[in-house]
């Protein structure tokens, strides 16, 4: 059964705001192509062609934060990429979401040390989190489907407020 | 020339660099240690420029290697051994010259006028040792943030940055952790 059976002969469908902006934001969200260290080799696969991250909208990796919604940190971060990290967080267009992939993004994984930051969080709102060392891809695609949960729950008066 | 098939035996040190440390035991009043067929000279920091200088225009010594240092704290005299790697690509030897110097204020001369490598690895070496090297053109810091506290590849540095979170002390490490406020 296709979208045209449910449309009837109407040629119209109803359905809220909310929930029209976020489909449109969950089945179009481009990650930004910027990895840090061995989970970026994962990320990389999780965009070819056997795991194929296209098949959720997402088969372009923008090379420009101008041009993403979605920051995927793969790899850990040292306190000297840290700023680079945020400005570039900070380039990106609203709304704009962040996935702390692996454990050493999300908590500084086993590089307890002078040298990195301590969990991601410490530089950049993180929305979802993604164990393992690194996650395998379809770890990183179910942590990209809780997000597109998350995105979809979101509520027009919450974003006001904020 | 070594034995064919790479045999490990140990073989007395090499008659070129016999000549080496004699020279610099005459002039620098320099002391030497083998161990596992490397040769490591122990010289002042007064006369390391003039060694260095020596082995590079009369022994072919034209490349530093490395040039790093290890912290034998909490021995404080001497606490540091800054270490100079040379190697002769025409000769295929390798030396290695070992500064001594103490805990307090640190401190050895810049060699980058004899090897321009050196430089940045003099300023690694202020970096992550504290070792002061006296006279460098550019003692910026390399590696480590301007605003950084302390020396990370000393001894005596803190080796863990953070305690790890477990279900115990989750909320306790939770509430103090500098999350990014937005």
């Amino acid at each position: 059964m296709g979208v045209e059976q449910k449309l009837g002969n109407m040629g119209i469908v109803t359905t809220t705001l909310e929930s029209a902006v976020n489909w449109a934001r969950t089945n179009a969200m481009w990650p930004m192509m910027f990895g840090l260290a061995c989970c970026a080799i994962e990320m990389m696969a999780a965009q070819a062609a056997d795991f194929d991250m296209s098949r959720f909208g997402m088969e372009l990796m923008r090379p420009s934060p101008r041009q993403s919604d979605l920051m995927i940190v793969a790899g850990r971060v040292s306190r000297k990429m840290a700023p680079v990290l945020r400005r570039l967080y900070d380039q990106m267009p609203e709304p704009k979401w962040v996935i702390s992939m692996g454990d050493c993004a999300s908590c500084g994984g086993v590089f307890n040390n002078y040298a990195v930051v301590q969990g991601v969080d410490e530089v950049v709102p993180v929305d979802v989190y993604v164990a393992g060392c690194p996650p395998r891809p379809e770890a990183l695609i179910h942590g990209v489907v809780t997000l597109f949960e998350k995105v979809k729950g979101e509520k027009f008066n919450e974003l006001a407020k904020a | 020339m070594p034995p064919a098939g790479g045999g490990r035996k140990a073989k007395s040190m090499d008659n070129r660099l016999e000549q080496i440390v004699k020279v610099l035991q005459e002039q620098a009043s320099a002391t030497f240690e083998e161990s596992r067929g490397e040769v490591h000279i122990f010289i002042h920091p007064a006369q390391l420029v003039d060694a260095l200088t020596f082995l590079r225009d009369q022994h072919e010594f034209s490349l530093l290697s490395a040039l790093t240092a290890t912290d034998y704290w909490p021995q404080e005299q001497p606490r540091f051994h800054v270490i100079y790697q040379l190697t002769s690509l025409t000769q295929n030897l390798s030396v290695q010259l070992r500064v001594p110097v103490g805990g307090e204020a640190p401190k050895v001369p810049t060699v980058s006028g004899v090897f321009a490598s050196a430089n940045w690895r003099e300023r690694e070496l202020m970096d992550m040792f504290g070792v002061e090297v006296e006279g460098h053109p550019d003692p910026r810091r390399i590696l480590l943030p301007e605003d950084w506290q302390g020396h990370p590849l000393r001894r005596d540095y803190p080796l863990g940055y953070e305690e790890p979170q477990f279900t115990f002390n989750f909320e306790e490490i939770d509430l103090r952790k500098p999350y990014v406020k937005e």
